[in-house]
């Protein structure tokens, strides 16, 4: 096993597209470590980013901001303004495991370990985030729900990465939110999770939402009708019930050692009407 | 497998070592640096008691490579208390019996250190969140939270005093 | 030295250092990092050892090729079962359980070991072991094993099913009932075991009410923050030391001896410090597999656990499956009480269904009742002790069926308890008759306790439930000596696990009289004092103290003495008061009070060194019983449940340092509560273990729990000199069913299967819902 610390995207680039056998990136490390204490991941060439000018920048561009994937949770947390425009996918990316794990974990390792469970990652897609791919080529910018494609496989190529993620800023009067449900209060894997983002229009009627849900597909579903469901109305209760039963039947979850598909269901539909109420609230101001 | 090279800060000294790619921070501390106060109760970042500080930051030194720490500033238990001053904090633990076997108690001065200096005033819920990266099994909690709240009240206290 | 009448009597009233809160003595090293646990010793030119486990639940063993191994660069030693021959007298089940021979009998049952120079080469060397495995059925769960068609782990044990039928049936209900003939057959079930007294038939027949339940809880483990660790050291004439985390280092020594077929004086073992047991470190699994790699490599060995073998390989306690019954009067009297309990404990016999069945009706005044408990084995690691082995399972079924009868007659749930408490001069449900005992002292004060006068919200429950645990005693050997400057050693053979060597300094420096800091408690080798039995059944700060105390009553009559022949008068004439010998009155002459450091300054001269001895094999450990009161919020729509304020009320006999005491209960019920709510073993259909890790067995979490109010208190034990009882086990008895009843109050349904996760309470709320629909 080889650890490679680069200074450029470019020689980064250049580590992982020659390297033979498994490569993988080392930003914070909080999934890698343990793949590899597991046994599970035996990687012949380790590629630490954190060297590379920009990882740890978080960066107002014309229409948003653009974090960078060595960013941590704690950092991100700790940037009054993204937490302020995004608090949704914020708070998504701070409940990532413990104060000791915020201290490493990052938005863009989470999205790329594709877990179904990741925290972070119903939350970007409700904020239509989307993720700076560099490799080989030119760099391009894929939708964040379009890097996860299986448990754990993404559809990055050989010699990619990415570097960043960028969050569109929000239209005026709009709020997100995210929640999960875990058995303990902390140092969870999510069981379910829900990330809704919706915008009012002045008259406080729904004029466009996003609803994401995790941990109940093998990848992070978008729900459209969830949306739709929002979409032209007040967010009442019936707005909300709709919206539970849709993200309820869109939910195609399994059973394992951390709830039941019975569990599941009922449960993405509890806390899509719980964050979507939460987003109203935002939106409102 | 190629060894690396690593110059480092540890407590506020330069350290120099030589270790394998894959070799945890942890691993480094205890095994290469005879520095055992860290602990291993999981390997997999789980249960706290390998806390250490990376400039500053709280973080598990067992998701850390060895290799990583190259330039970077490392604080552990070993170097909380100032020659014979304990820390307020480890002080504290001992007043209100705050530990029993005392394995994961390194790792909770580690954290609970780095809580007060973010935050001085925390409430109970902060303070129990703040910690909950920090498994024991022993105290069932409450000992260790009255003596964190005790010691951030010492501290402010103290810090007024100071001032 | 018997424990005479005369020595009974000293129980002290008032005491000085005693019932203090000092710092503890180890503290020190422990907040500073300096304290040295299992994993943190190493030796000159030591090695790393690693284990190979089985990824098999059952199979035979067919072929084991270890050549590859051996041959890799950097590798010193691999051993298989063949390197620990079964020796004459070797307890063969933990032999076997040590390492497999013939069938690997669970997941992670370990299968060869090898010892290189560091960690990566020994991963190496045992992905190079090659193991022919043929997969056999497997099961692990209690009542699927107890069946007459389960698949048979061992050939040896056998059970009468036909006998069984006749008594209790239950368990062989099903398709082979009628078919299976009288006599022996190959089985799981291990051992059948019976208590009680009276007729339980006439007593059901005179109830007004019965309630009556089936219950199951799951496997659960200790979950000690330190992994087993170990460093041995064979030399090639033999003599071998261990250092080692473990609550007994006797046993270790003895143990491992007879394992390896060494002289048990050849083996010098000490106890490092130890990160948390809870029962789990009773019993031996690294330790032989390192002295015998040392002993073929003839190098130092350390062996450290991963967190993934504790949960595999070591013992988590048993399953359990269960059916109580309980008959009342309108009143709320018991009129008869019957436990049918179920226990695996492992691939092993051993399960603690025994104390399980002891300890069920403990709390209760019964004149009619019956306790039936089996011992089964499965394909699962091999359980070990876990603080108060077996008594948490069977008070969460009977403290349920309690509850639940207090709601059906409209009773107080503590009211209820009152009326039934068992007091001194009880029979107990298991035999003995009870002397003073604190059951109803510990209900009365949690009645009065604020938090039971709380009222309260919407989807909140209160729960109480009460417990008891019978408190070890055995063998301790103790001495104490005084150092040259008057302050004094006092070696103990009982591992400190939660602050001990604290309560140790106090009762020896209140028998003298003196500051708590004159005295240093340490725990002392195998080769340093006699047998000592492990520190566990809460035995400590009873029996280590008792030693204690006896030793410095050994040591104060022997001051005296030495004062007599300074003085010149009799030693009947010395007196020992507030820390120094004195004349015992005005016939006995003017003399100054000769304090320790006089004594020790003039010991040359008065027959050398002076030490106080003490060993027993004691008896008296008198029980505690605890009342826990638990308010819970349960999400009607999540199924998580809150816990909101928790009281445990005891009885320490005498509380000697008040802050541990204190530990000891709140330890105690946060451990309950991760049982009751979360923590479990969660095995595949391929019989493995899937969550041998932190972070998908969950353990309480610091945001998970409220502060745990404590109320000590204190009815003297009078088979102790000042009345201690031991406190660590009770209280995890009470919490999975106090914590039970209050969930069954806030969903106003009887949940009867642990953990109370949030898809069971969820599944069991939308079962209510739809059968109020119906």
């Amino acid at each position: 096993m080889r650890y490679e610390s680069p200074q450029t995207i470019k020689a980064a680039v250049g580590l992982l597209s020659k390297a033979r056998g498994t490569s993988r990136i080392l930003a914070g490390g909080t999934d890698l470590l343990v793949q590899m204490r597991s046994g599970m991941l035996e990687p012949d060439l380790i590629v630490d980013i954190k060297n590379i000018p920009g990882m740890f920048d978080i960066t107002k561009e014309k229409d948003g901001y653009r974090i960078g994937a060595a960013v941590s949770g704690a950092e991100l947390g700790e940037h009054p303004k993204v937490k302020e425009l995004w608090p949704g996918v914020v708070e998504a990316t701070e409940l990532i495991g413990s104060t000791q794990i915020q201290g490493r974990a990052t938005m863009v390792g989470n999205l790329c370990n594709a877990s179904p469970a990741a925290d972070s990652v119903p939350a970007m897609i409700a904020a239509r985030a989307v993720a700076r791919v560099v490799g080989p080529k030119r760099a391009r910018n894929v939708a964040v729900e379009d890097i996860a494609i299986a448990p754990g496989k993404t559809s990055l190529k050989k010699g990619e990465f990415v570097a960043s993620v960028f969050l569109p800023k929000p239209k005026r009067r709009t709020g997100e939110a995210y929640l999960r449900f875990i058995p303990r209060t902390e140092m969870d894997i999510a069981v379910v999770g829900a990330g809704v983002s919706l915008t009012l229009n002045t008259k406080g009627v729904c004029s466009d939402a996003r609803v994401s849900l995790g941990a109940v597909a093998a990848r992070a579903l978008v729900v459209d009708d969830a949306a739709d469901a929002l979409i032209g109305t007040k967010v009442d209760k019936a707005a909300l019930d709709e919206l539970a039963a849709i993200c309820a039947a869109a939910a195609k979850p399994i059973d394992d050692k951390r709830g039941t598909k019975e569990f599941r269901i009922k449960v993405a539909g509890v806390l899509a009407r719980r964050a979507a109420a939460i987003a109203l609230k935002r939106a409102k101001g | 497998m190629s060894s690396v090279h690593v110059s480092t800060m540890i407590n506020g000294d330069e350290v120099d070592f030589v270790c394998r790619p894959d070799e945890s921070l942890l691993d480094v501390l205890r095994d290469r640096l005879g520095m055992t106060g860290s602990k291993e109760g999981c390997g997999t970042g789980d249960c706290g008691a390998c806390s250490v500080t990376l400039d500053g930051r709280l973080v598990c030194s067992c998701l850390v490579l060895g290799a990583e720490a190259g330039g970077h500033e490392i604080e552990t238990i070993e170097g909380m208390a100032d020659g014979e001053d304990l820390h307020p904090l480890q002080q504290k633990f001992l007043d209100h019996a705050a530990l029993q076997c005392g394995i994961c108690t390194p790792g909770f001065l580690i954290a609970a250190k780095n809580l007060l200096e973010n935050n001085p005033n925390p409430t109970e819920t902060e303070v129990r969140y703040w910690l909950a990266g920090n498994l024991c099994r022993c105290t069932g909690y409450d000992k260790i939270v009255r003596a964190v709240m005790d010691a951030a009240k010492d501290m402010r206290k103290g810090h007024r005093n100071a001032a | 030295m018997p424990l005479d009448s005369e020595n009974k009597t000293i129980v002290p009233t008032e005491f000085k250092t005693v019932g203090t809160r000092p710092v503890r003595p180890d503290g020190m090293d422990k907040v500073t990092g300096r304290a040295r646990f299992g994993a943190d010793m190493s030796a000159p030119g030591m090695l790393v050892g690693a284990i190979l486990r089985s990824p098999h639940a059952h199979a035979r063993i067919r072929k084991i090729d270890t050549s590859k191994a051996e041959a890799l660069a950097g590798v010193k030693a691999v051993i298989t079962s063949k390197d620990l021959k079964a020796q004459p007298g070797c307890d063969m089940d933990i032999l076997v359980n040590v390492m497999a021979r013939g069938k690997a009998l669970y997941d992670g049952h370990a299968v060869a070991a090898v010892a290189a120079v560091d960690m990566s080469v020994a991963r190496k060397a045992l992905k190079l072991i090659e193991i022919d495995y043929k997969v056999l059925p497997h099961v692990t769960d209690v009542d699927e094993a107890m069946k007459p068609d389960a698949p048979v782990l061992h050939k040896h044990i056998e059970h009468d099913y036909h006998q069984d039928m006749l008594e209790t049936a239950d368990h062989v209900k099903g398709k082979n009932e009628k078919t299976l003939p009288p006599g022996k057959r190959p089985s799981n079930i291990a051992g059948r075991y019976q208590f009680g007294h009276g007729d339980p038939k006439k007593g059901f027949r005179e109830a007004d009410v019965i309630v009556e339940h089936e219950f199951k809880t799951e496997a659960t483990h200790q979950g000690y923050i330190e992994p087993h660790a170990c460093l041995a050291n064979v030399s090639s004439d033999g003599w071998a030391e261990l250092w080692v985390c473990t609550q007994g280092h006797f046993m270790v020594r003895d143990t491992c001896a007879s394992l390896l077929g060494l002289d048990v004086s050849r083996l010098r073992v000490t106890a490092s410090e130890i990160g948390g047991g809870f029962g789990g470190k009773t019993t031996v699994f690294i330790e032989p597999v390192a002295l015998a790699l040392s002993r073929k490599a003839g190098r130092p060995v350390k062996v450290v656990m991963s967190r993934d073998e504790v949960f595999r390989a070591t013992g988590p306690t048993s399953s359990a499956s269960m059916k109580v019954r309980i008959g009342a009067k309108r009143d709320g009297t018991f009129t008869a009480a019957e436990a049918i309990l179920k226990y695996q404990g492992g691939a092993f016999p051993g399960s603690p269904v025994e104390m399980g069945a002891m300890t069920a009706f403990a709390c209760y005044d019964l004149k009619d009742v019956k306790i039936v408990g089996y011992d089964v084995v499965t394909n699962r690691p091999k359980q070990a002790a876990y603080r108060a082995p077996g008594a948490p399972m069977s008070a969460f079924a009977v403290e349920g069926c309690v509850g639940e009868l207090a709601e059906k007659l409209g009773m107080d749930a503590i009211d209820i308890r009152l009326k039934n408490a068992a007091k001194e001069g009880t029979v107990s449900s298991y035999g003995p008759t009870f002397g003073p005992v604190g059951l109803v002292e510990t209900l009365e004060a949690a009645k009065k306790h604020k938090n039971y006068k709380v009222k309260l919200g919407k989807n909140q429950g209160r729960g109480v439930a009460s417990g008891f645990w019978f408190n070890f005693a055995g063998q301790t050997c103790t001495t104490i000596n005084l150092n040259i400057d008057g302050t004094l050693g006092l070696a103990v053979g009982t591992p400190d696990i939660g602050g001990s060597r604290a309560s140790m300094c106090l009762m020896a420096a209140e028998e003298l009289g003196i500051p708590y800091d004159q005295v240093r408690t340490i725990i002392a080798d195998t080769s340093s004092l006699g047998y000592n039995d492990v520190t566990d059944g809460s035995r400590v700060t009873f029996a280590s103290g008792l030693a204690t105390i006896y030793a410095t009553r050994d040591l104060k009559a022997k001051l005296c003495a030495r004062a007599a022949t300074i003085w010149g008068i009799p030693e009947e004439a010395v007196d020992w008061e507030n820390g120094a010998a004195r004349p015992a009155g005005a016939n006995a002459g003017n003399f100054d009070p000769l304090t320790l450091a006089d004594l020790a300054e003039q010991a040359a001269a008065t027959g050398g060194p002076v030490a106080g001895h003490y060993e027993v094999n004691a008896d008296g450990a008198g029980p505690s019983f605890a009342t826990h009161v638990v308010d819970v919020e349960v999400d009607p729509e999540t199924g998580a449940t809150e816990v909101l304020r928790y009281l445990v009320v005891q009885d320490a006999g005498k509380a000697v340092h008040p802050s541990y005491v204190e530990g000891q209960f709140q330890g105690g019920a946060v451990q309950g509560i991760g049982w009751v709510l979360n923590e479990e073993y969660i095995y595949g259909e391929d019989g493995r273990l899937q969550n041998p890790g932190f972070l998908d067995y969950r353990i309480p979490v610091c945001s998970d729990v409220p502060m745990i109010d404590t109320v000590i208190v204190e009815v003297p034990n009078p088979g102790h000199p000042y009345g201690v009882r031991g406190v660590g086990e009770t209280s995890i008895v009470p919490p999975l069913a106090a914590v039970a009843n209050a969930v069954s109050a806030a969903m106003g349904v009887r949940a009867t299967t642990l953990p109370m996760s949030p898809p069971k309470i969820l599944a069991a709320l939308n079962n209510k819902m739809r059968q109020a629909a119906d």
